[in-house]
């Protein structure tokens, strides 16, 4: 059931110059007969390069999380293909780390237990484990909180725990649900800075869904902007940063145009949204 | 001492309610402390007594054991399995609110006269409670946790072993706190009915002899070892809960 991976593997970049394709794929909630079924994805078709920085943007309620499940292999689409290293998804594939929105660390574990969580189900050795961990409680400064329980920490040190046990079983694609929608707008910048780093240091394509324009224009290289329910690409915008970007370029001229762009492309599909939701349909 | 001095005080205040309640009832109905006090005394240095403990404690123990892995095993297949949780749930509750002494005739019918009647009627007693609290426990589990679970590709045996019991243990260790104090409760109404030891036979023995200290020092054995352990259940039950919280 678990693959063991190697001994003792760097994280390599994606074997395949595509690492994720999805073609016209469609999810449909409920009997597709019935009047109350929920038509919630696509179709849509996207591509990403191998060690790509993409986000999605989309008014509530547009398929974004659906889109995260199928790629994560949490949920089946209704129609389509979705393949992950050319290989189609079926059931939650290798090399795949989910990272969500609500705080998933374990209440009973310490911070260090957390992380290691992931890494024990997988059966690696005590020493392997013992270096990852170390390792990731360094890079995501938790490490003077190794024997902490969540309940003593912040909401952002919370969901940084749970980015750490997601990156130490060196997932080549990193699936990232409004990671920061909990948190304050300062904590958010901070906490955009470090998934930089931990995205240069891993070569790791990841794939974020987020409410936020700034979070998505600052973080990306490449942004797609949803439609209203059901979801459908109606734009991408490459951001053109440079790989070592950090969240100073918020000040950057070029960033005010970029979410002044993203803007004028969801701004009337967020409009429709609320149109629908007073009609209730949402 | 802040910790110390409200529990003491209710303490004093409900002996004093004890010494008045029996001034007033003139003195036949209820014992006085002192008497009870002093009925046990006597009682704790005879050896029958304690085989009548060594009797009730065996099936009361045994009754728990059997009740707990039952009740959770049980709590936890219902849990897990909505159609199952939904089917057996209402039969349960319905099974629950009988006044189960008047099954005793059934269970001493297939159990035989005995310990294994009086472990089989504190099962009774403790194990639905413990089931239904597993069960409401496995329900209010944060879907994230299902998730990511999902997400890390454990096998359902694993996920329930590894996230779904560690996060529903303080539910579990509350769970068992109240069966104990039923199957206790279970046991002691057994062996009142139906057996020739026990501390429930031996109070059921001193009614019919009009020997109200006796039965008072009973019940007064019986109400110090269940707060006792009611209260070590609880603080380890708060210790597991708050784990990690600088009090």
């Amino acid at each position: 059931m678990l693959t063991k991976p190697k001994a003792a593997p760097g994280t390599e970049a994606s074997p395949h110059p595509v690492a994720v394709r999805l073609t016209e794929v469609t999810r449909v909630f409920g009997d597709p007969r019935s009047p109350k079924r929920v038509h919630a994805l696509g179709p849509v078709s996207l591509e990403l390069r191998a060690g790509e920085f993409f986000s999605v943007v989309g008014p509530s309620g547009c398929g974004k999380s659906t889109l995260l499940d199928i790629l994560a292999g949490l949920n089946p689409p209704s129609a389509g293909t979705a393949e992950f290293d050319g290989q189609p998804i079926r059931g939650v594939p290798d090399h795949v780390g989910v990272v969500f929105q609500e705080d998933a660390s374990f209440a009973w574990l310490t911070v260090e237990a957390n992380i290691a969580f992931g890494l024990k189900r997988q059966g690696l050795p005590a020493d392997e484990i013992r270096r990852r961990v170390d390792y990731a409680l360094a890079f995501m400064g938790l490490k003077d909180f190794r024997h902490a329980y969540p309940v003593q920490l912040s909401g952002g040190m919370r969901q940084r725990v749970c980015i750490a046990r997601t990156l130490v079983l060196q997932p080549r694609l990193i699936l990232l649900d409004e990671p920061f929608g909990a948190l304050d707008q300062q904590t958010r910048l901070i906490m955009g800075d470090e998934l930089l780093r931990m995205w240069r240091e891993t070569h790791a394509t990841v794939l974020l869904i987020t409410h936020s324009l700034d979070e998505a224009a600052m973080l990306s290289d490449r942004v797609g902007v949803m439609s209203a329910r059901p979801g459908k690409f109606i734009g991408t915008f490459e951001t053109g940063w440079p790989k070592d970007r950090d969240s100073r370029i918020v000040t950057h001229p070029h960033f005010g145009e970029l979410t002044a762009r993203l803007w004028e492309k969801l701004r009337v599909e967020t409009m429709k949204h609320m149109q629908g939701e007073a009609r209730g349909e949402a | 001492m802040k910790n110390v001095l409200p529990p003491l005080v209710v303490a004093l205040a409900l002996l004093a309610c004890w010494q008045i309640l029996h001034s007033a009832t003139g003195f036949f109905a209820i014992s006085s402390p002192a008497a009870t006090a002093q009925r046990m005394a006597t009682l704790m240095g005879t050896p029958r007594f304690w085989l009548d403990v060594q009797e009730t404690g065996l099936a009361f123990l045994a009754a728990i054991i059997i009740a707990v892995i039952a009740g959770v095993a049980l709590g936890v297949v219902l849990g897990l399995s909505r159609g199952l949780g939904e089917t057996f749930e209402p039969i349960l509750v319905t099974f629950y609110s009988l006044p189960k002494v008047t099954l005793y005739p059934l269970v001493l019918l297939v159990f035989g006269l005995g310990m294994s009647a009086k472990v089989a009627f504190g099962v009774m007693h403790g194990l639905v409670p413990i089931t239904l609290m597993t069960r409401n426990a496995i329900s209010q589990v944060k879907p994230v946790y299902w998730r990511t679970a999902h997400a890390l590709r454990m096998s359902y045996a694993s996920t329930v072993r590894h996230v779904v019991l560690p996060a529903i243990l303080p539910e579990l260790i509350a769970g068992v706190r109240i069966g104990f104090a039923l199957s206790l409760l279970g046991v002691l109404i057994g062996e009142m009915f139906a057996s020739k030891r026990g501390l429930g036979y031996a109070a059921v023995n001193a009614m019919n002899l009009g020997d109200i200290d006796t039965i008072m020092a009973i019940g007064l054995f019986l109400a110090a070892f269940a707060v006792t352990c009611n209260a070590l259940l609880l603080m380890l039950e708060q210790w597991v809960r708050h784990r990690g919280l600088v009090r």
